[in-house]
């Protein structure tokens, strides 16, 4: 494989809602800021792929927009996926192993403030027979706390001792929408959401964009002193259906984590997408996580969630990690679909 | 349990989703000025061009549009138009309707609009037209307070100072 | 340097205006399985799925590859979604083929599918959005402003565009899988035929169908082993540009013409009028037919419609252009793209039936999207590259 690398990262601070701007108009500081970061015009940048979904802007071709924001002339080489960004990163990953291109430019963009978030999640499910009944987001991921609580391989000690810790570590992320010093008793004395699940248990909703660039061989350390190289790369979907998953476990991450070796060494950093504290336990298991590997530094999903963007997000802050030499082994994760139904999972190593 | 029944072949359920859209900052400034009946185009920083309406950025260069706004005339040329036949449950015009892309004067990029007070077949490309605006006190923020364009009389503009909006 | 993408199975379904004997997994079953027996291979064989569709918003589904996962053999496997607009079909191609290229798969499924029968494609495409003015109806509407700017730019002849429609539906009529068989279908037919979105008359327009295409994508190890003689891929490229900018020529995009030079080049073809042997376009409105001959090359700047008056572009022309009937006879939107890209494929494998050109060793796949801003392509060929 061609030896490809994450070499900058940038995005808009997370917030619960972006009264003024419009998606364009969140993006075009994130690209711009990128463009100046790596000295780099729309002519140096051989593939651009994105990553937004048409139901979250509550309009068909919601993604074009997003070419407004970054000046897409002479016209460019350039695709988008109905996915996290995380998966747009894959699209331009591969094409740079074609070498059809050495540098490629990723983004993501969402602004779910728009809409009513956990019931337009439900049409995501099965639309003969699961969506007519409205099942939201969080009731969903309740379904899957429930089955792990019974099950014993979860507490809801641990549960809210996910949410301090994520939310400490995001004291030091400006881009954070949630944060602060939290005690895990006080935690659990907070009335249920949607039971099992406290308010601390559920990612915020947030309006966001993440750019990102990754490059190809000596173009990667020209335009980072330190690049963050990806070792594995790999993606899997489960089926959907709740029945015939076992949801105590994330089988579909374990797969991707095999497979792009990230059980073969020791990690020192892991950005992990957990809309959820138990989906967070579920991961960093399936991932393989030693104690001395250092959780969501940013915070992850629970301190800030812009769908669409937040999966490719974990893959800059990890990388961010190996560029300032905190890590020399990285793992990122992003999910998509009910309960952990996508999960992809990217190895980054600084040498 | 052998009982043969009907397939079902239509299952309907309606969906319905609230959204709140933000007009954002480039567009607020534009739909405040129309609320006062003005027209308002902001240049491109790189090459000048005036955009009207302005969405924040220039799609071309891509960079934020942040200048002086400039003001435009309510009137222009028509570069292209189709006439339209096809009824569509979201708009709300008479068929036939003759759908037009104008330059206004002053204004490097075209709006689509509407053309009234012409027979559907006298409207032709180069042809001059001016707004109607609605009455003042149904003004409200929406490009919608100029009911339609119109002729103005003038003679057509020549094809070459309008190709390239094409 | 990049591994070879052999095309070992085609298939798809039978397009209509409403599939309503098959759900969206059935639909997607039906073009599924067809490639895969093409192929002689099981679900098992597959490594990888890349599914791809236009907006969610047409069947009312949000991702719907979400809840298709099993139909589609997906579940434990990675699948990713494309969508760039109209020209979604081709970039789905695009992207299962750069998954063989880099060599991190040895068999992909792509598939694309619409099923517009499930939702309202016209209100999608015209949602009421606050702070502008809704005058555009539909595609149509958005259109027929570009196409009365080619008529007026080139001074091609006002039939040009019937001519177009009779020839595609004739095609059609080949093609056992095609929405429309119009055995009535003729000049008078389509002049007589109602002014829709004036200059677009009634039969200028593709229908609004359901319907899904779907191909195996192998490596050139397991292609070896294939049943039937792969389709090689030669050449891919994708170019987008925005929608509106001052200056920006709507009717012939600078994006299709740096598409086609990128493509060319790739391939190793510098007189593509004459190297290629038979086309299949995106012509969701007839008189995109002439104006995408010079978007890609095959004409010089205004002089496309001399193609389709001189019937060149007829299937015994020298470039016959949409030999199944194109999207004019049949439009799942978001396959639209993929069946451009399939079609040229079975034409070098020589297995387009009645509607087969004979000897074609080289085939143009094209589509596009957007208001003429996305462009994907690809050159397949009976040899490899």
């Amino acid at each position: 494989m061609r030896d490809v690398a994450v070499v900058a990262f940038t995005q808009s601070p997370s917030v619960r809602c972006e009264a003024n701007r419009n998606e364009t108009e969140i993006l075009i500081p994130v690209i711009h800021e990128i463009k100046q970061q790596t000295g780099l015009a729309t002519e140096d940048i051989g593939f651009i792929c994105s990553g937004s979904s048409d139901y979250l802007a509550g309009q068909s071709f919601a993604f074009v927009a997003g070419l407004d924001a970054i000046g897409a002339w002479p016209p460019v080489s350039e695709s988008h996926v109905e996915m996290d960004g995380a998966w747009a990163l894959y699209e331009a990953w591969v094409k740079l192993q074609i070498e059809d291109a050495d540098v490629a430019l990723v983004y993501g963009f969402g602004k779910p403030s728009m809409g009513d978030l956990p019931r337009t999640m439900a049409l995501q499910l099965d639309p003969y027979s699961v969506m007519p009944l409205w099942p939201d987001a969080v009731s969903m991921a309740a379904l899957q706390a429930r089955s792990c609580l019974e099950a014993g391989v979860i507490s809801e000690r641990e549960m809210a001792q996910v949410a301090v810790r994520d939310r400490a570590n995001a004291l030091n992320n400006p881009f954070a929408q949630v944060k602060g010093e939290f005690d895990v008793d006080a935690l659990l004395a907070e009335p249920m959401l949607v039971s099992p699940l406290r308010k601390h248990d559920c990612s915020p909703i947030s309006d966001g964009a993440c750019a990102m660039v990754i490059a190809a061989g000596d173009r990667a350390r020209e335009l980072c002193e330190r690049p963050a190289w990806i070792r594995g790369f790999e993606h899997i979907l489960e089926p959907q259906d709740l029945g015939v998953r076992d949801l105590t476990r994330s089988r579909s991450t374990e797969i991707a984590a095999e497979k792009a070796g990230a059980h073969s060494d020791k990690i020192d950093v892991a950005e992990v997408y957990a809309p959820f504290t138990h989906q967070s336990i579920l991961l960093e298991r399936a991932l393989g996580l030693g104690d001395a590997a250092v959780v969501n530094p940013s915070g992850g999903a629970l301190a800030a969630n812009p769908l669409m963007a937040a999966g490719l997000t974990r893959v800059g802050e990890a990388s961010r990690r190996v560029w300032e030499g905190q890590a020399d082994r990285a793992v990122a994760h992003a999910t998509s679909g009910p309960c952990l139904q996508q999960n992809l999972v990217v190895v980054l190593e600084g040498n | 349990m052998s009982e043969e029944k009907e397939p079902v072949e239509v299952l309907r359920t309606p969906v319905e989703l609230d959204y709140t859209y933000s007009a954002g900052v480039s567009a607020s400034r534009f739909l405040r000025a129309v609320e006062q009946g003005k027209l308002l185009g902001q240049r491109c920083p790189v090459d000048g061009r005036v955009y009207f309406p302005s969405r924040g950025s220039c799609p071309q260069h891509g960079v934020p549009i942040e200048g002086e706004p400039v003001e435009l005339s309510d009137r222009g040329t028509i570069v292209t138009f189709s006439v339209n036949r096809v009824p569509s449950e979201n708009i709300d015009l008479e068929l036939p309707y003759a759908a037009i892309q104008v330059l206004l004067d002053g204004a490097d990029t075209t709006l689509f609009h509407v053309l009234g007070e012409c027979s559907i077949d006298d409207v032709r490309m180069g042809m001059r037209v001016e707004a109607v605006w609605r009455p003042r006190d149904e003004w409200t923020i929406s490009m919608q307070n100029i009911r339609y364009f119109k002729p103005s009389g003038e003679p057509d503009a020549p094809f070459e100072s309008y190709q390239e909006h094409i | 340097m990049a591994e070879l993408c052999g095309i070992v199975g085609i298939g798809q379904t039978k397009h209509d205006s409403k599939r309503i004997d098959v759900s969206m997994a059935g639909l997607l079953r039906e073009a599924a399985e067809r490639a895969l027996e093409d192929a002689e291979l099981t679900w098992r064989d597959i490594d990888a799925v890349v599914i791809g569709k236009a907006p969610d918003l047409f069947e009312g589904v949000m991702m719907p590859e979400l809840f298709l996962a099993d139909a589609l053999g997906g579940a434990y496997k990675p699948m990713l979604r494309v969508h760039t607009a109209g020209s979604v079909g081709g970039s789905t191609g695009i992207v299962a083929a750069s998954l063989i290229q880099a060599g991190i798969h040895d068999r992909v499924l792509v598939a694309a599918f619409e099923k517009q029968s499930e939702s309202n494609a016209m209100w999608a495409l015209s949602i009421p959005m606050p702070f502008s003015v809704a005058v555009v109806a539909g595609a149509g509407g958005f259109f027929a402003p570009l196409v009365r700017g080619y008529m007026r730019r080139s001074g091609a002849p006002e039939d040009t565009g019937i001519r177009v429609a009779v020839k595609d539906r004739e095609n059609a009529l080949k093609n056992p899988y095609a929405h429309l068989h119009m055995e009535d279908i003729s000049f008078d037919l389509v002049a007589s035929s109602p002014m829709l979105w004036d200059p677009i008359r009634y039969l200028e327009t593709c229908p609004s169908s359901d319907g899904a295409c779907a191909m195996v994508l192998s490596s050139e190890s397991l292609a070896a082993k294939a049943p039937t003689r792969p389709a090689w891929v030669h050449s891919t490229a994708m170019r987008s540009e925005p929608t509106m900018f001052s200056g920006r020529d709507q009717v012939m995009p600078q994006g299709i013409l740096d598409n086609a030079e990128a493509l060319y080049k790739k391939a190793g073809i510098t007189n593509p009028r004459k190297e290629i042997d038979c086309a299949e376009m995106y012509v969701p409105f007839s008189w995109f037919e002439p104006m995408w001959c010079e978007g890609m090359l095959f004409a010089e700047p205004n002089e496309g419609w001399k193609m389709t008056y001189e019937g060149a572009t007829a299937m015994d022309g020298d470039l016959p252009i949409n030999m199944s009937g194109g999207v004019l006879s049949s439009n799942p939107i978001g396959a639209s793209g993929l069946l451009r890209f399939a079609e040229a494929a079975l034409q070098v494998r020589g297995q387009a039936g009645d509607h087969q050109v004979e000897g074609a060793k080289k085939a143009l796949g094209h589509a596009y999207g957007g208001g003429s801003q996305y462009f994907s392509t690809w050159i397949v060929g009976s040899e490899k590259p």
